[in-house]
């Protein structure tokens, strides 16, 4: 006699966001990525559809990034100095699928860079590599909000991802979206109800905004409340596949920027030998964080560590495998 | 809980003067009024004093329809009129209703597995209703078997486990929340349970507050659908409330909001 399998039924799916746009579509990109769209819990293809694999991308700053490990010098030194060629060694040697170029020159207090290097930045990514572009600003969102519009004028037709938008600061971010068509990045701290909200007021100022919004939960490293990020992230995506429209949007995560703020990443051997070997100690902390994440659903990653880069796509390769019956 | 708008209703006498006159702006306003506030479904009563029920029934789904895309709940005890509804329905309806009687079960299960129909069954038979929960829940294992024999599964059926006005019948109210929770034992899937709200709150002063209290006692009880007047904001948002309450939709500072607009 045949055992029927059961399988769960969704009642929903999760929303697709296109990112980038080619000449064709008004921008310069060479391809698109599409993320989200996914009819069933993360990777469980025998009870629907995941048609996009997540991407994940490389971090890219406007200025020398000095608070980074010293390990990174051996891999960004050569080109740190200059966004652009940064990006191209990101995506030409280590295989970055996208960019995300973070404005950190702004900040008064470290270089004070003014909009219009923030836009030159942008653009000298946007002319080096043919990826679709993720733009943060330096995280004071007193600046950032003199930031968004220019940028996003700039850079119109582009169809970027920019960020971040937050339940005290998101106007100004979204109209600059909205206004020129760009994608925005929703960021809540790790609270689904703020989540929630952040999204209605995004989708009340527009209603086109709403297909357009990647939530950012906020993640933490492991070791550091990765598992209330994680639940966070699950409760969203069962809120979006049991119809919840407004958690129903992709997600994204700075893996790299978190992870590399771990004690463990970053203490020398010689300060921990029973730890063993620093780099390699970094480069897991990275990937497990990375493949923690990818298990709740997460759409694209920000990463910073090359081989990190090339272990999170092999996992991704695998999850990918269609293990339907 | 699903809430079945109940205003195109015979009853009310803008609709009664509406299907006299067969002037659709009545009916239409409402339709889109109920659905605009939350209604999933849109109950169809062509009211007692319509001579010509099949003709009343056909035409007010036909005007609803123009102008809502919502369900409908088609309310007669006239099954021919209900069946010329069915007809024309443009998704699957629900039949309202259906009492434990076999004759009647007979006639409406065959209609409700030709058309694809939800039922909604009635836990009274030809002696009335009971007046304990147990006696409530044999009928509606009753319902449940008879539809099964039809071929519709019982979570195609709606218990109505018939609540009575408070003022005339107070020892009826913890019956009803009790057979809420105890229709769920009845089957594997469990029928779903629905209640006429505003019966618990006739002849009463507050007849409001007795409704929308009622209602999250119920929905607490487990309580899947009402019949309830949509355009009852405070209820609406207590519904909404209860629903954030007992962890079925997410919280958010705009959940009234969210929940209203879910159809729009």
């Amino acid at each position: 006699m045949a055992v029927e399998i059961l399988k769960e039924k969704y009642r929903s799916t999760v929303g697709e966001v296109v990112l980038g746009a080619t000449k064709d579509q008004g921008g310069t990109r060479s391809h698109t990525i599409t993320v989200g769209g996914e009819g069933a819990l993360p990777y469980l293809h025998f009870e629907g559809s995941i048609p996009n694999r997540p991407a994940v991308a490389l971090e890219v700053w406007d200025m020398v990034p000095a608070e980074w490990d010293p390990l990174f010098e051996k891999y960004y030194g050569d080109v740190w100095s200059d966004p652009g060629t940064w990006a191209k060694k990101c995506v030409d040697e280590f295989g970055a699928e996208m960019i995300q170029i973070r404005l950190k020159g702004a900040d008064p207090d470290l270089k004070g860079a003014s909009v219009d290097d923030c836009i030159g930045a942008v653009k000298k990514v946007l002319e080096a590599v043919g990826v679709p572009l993720i733009v943060v600003g330096c995280g004071k969102p007193e600046v950032d909000n003199t930031l968004y519009a220019p940028i996003a004028e700039a850079a119109a037709g582009e169809n970027l991802l920019m960020g971040v938008a937050e339940l005290e600061n998101y106007k100004a971010v979204t109209s600059a979206c909205m206004a020129n068509q760009h994608n925005i990045i929703a960021q809540s701290p790790i609270d689904i109800n703020i989540c929630k909200q952040l999204n209605i007021l995004i989708a009340e100022m527009s209603t086109a905004m709403a297909n357009r919004i990647i939530i950012d939960p906020t993640i933490a490293a492991l070791g550091y409340g990765i598992e209330y990020s994680y639940s966070i992230m699950e409760r969203a995506r069962n809120g979006a596949l049991q119809g919840d429209k407004m958690l129903a949007m992709p997600m994204i995560g700075n893996v790299g920027l978190e992870s590399w703020r771990a004690k463990e990443a970053n203490q020398p051997e010689a300060g921990e030998p029973s730890w063993g070997e620093q780099e390699e100690r970094g480069i897991l902390w990275e990937a497990t964080t990375a493949m923690a994440y990818l298990q709740s659903g997460i759409n694209i990653m920000v990463l910073r560590h090359p081989e990190t880069l090339k272990v999170v796509k092999a996992n991704i390769d695998d999850l990918m495998k269609d293990n339907s019956y | 809980m699903i809430i079945i708008g109940e205003r195109i209703n015979g009853m009310f006498k803008d609709i009664a003067r509406a299907i006299k006159d067969r002037d659709p702006v009545p009916v239409q306003e409402w339709a889109r009024k109920q659905e605009h506030n939350g209604a999933h479904y849109l109950d169809i009563n062509v009211g007692p004093s319509s001579p010509d029920a099949v003709g009343a029934m056909t035409w007010l789904v036909e005007v609803a329809q123009e102008a809502s895309k919502l369900p409908l709940c088609l309310d007669s005890t006239k099954y021919d009129a209900i069946e010329a509804g069915l007809k024309i329905c443009k998704q699957p309806a629900m039949i309202n209703s259906v009492p434990a009687e076999m004759a009647k079960m007979e006639r409406v299960f065959a209609m409700a597995a030709e058309y694809g129909a939800e039922v909604i069954g009635l836990a009274m038979n030809e002696e009335g209703i009971p007046k304990d929960a147990d006696s409530r829940i044999a009928l509606a294992a009753e319902l449940v078997a008879v539809a099964d024999g039809f071929g519709i599964s019982p979570d195609m059926l709606y218990i109505d486990p018939l609540v009575l006005p408070c003022n005339v019948a107070q020892d009826h109210g913890t019956e009803v929340l009790r057979t809420l929770r105890e229709i769920k034992l009845i089957s594997d899937p469990a029928p779903k349970t629905v209640v006429g709200l505003s019966n618990v709150s006739q002849g009463t002063k507050n007849r409001e507050l007795i409704n929308r209290t009622f209602a999250v006692m119920a929905m607490a009880n487990g309580l899947d659908a009402g019949i309830v007047d949509a355009n009852d904001d405070e209820l609406m948002e207590a519904i909404a409330s209860a629903r954030i309450i007992m962890n079925m939709d997410i919280y958010c500072d705009s959940y009234v909001d969210v929940f209203m607009q879910r159809n729009r």
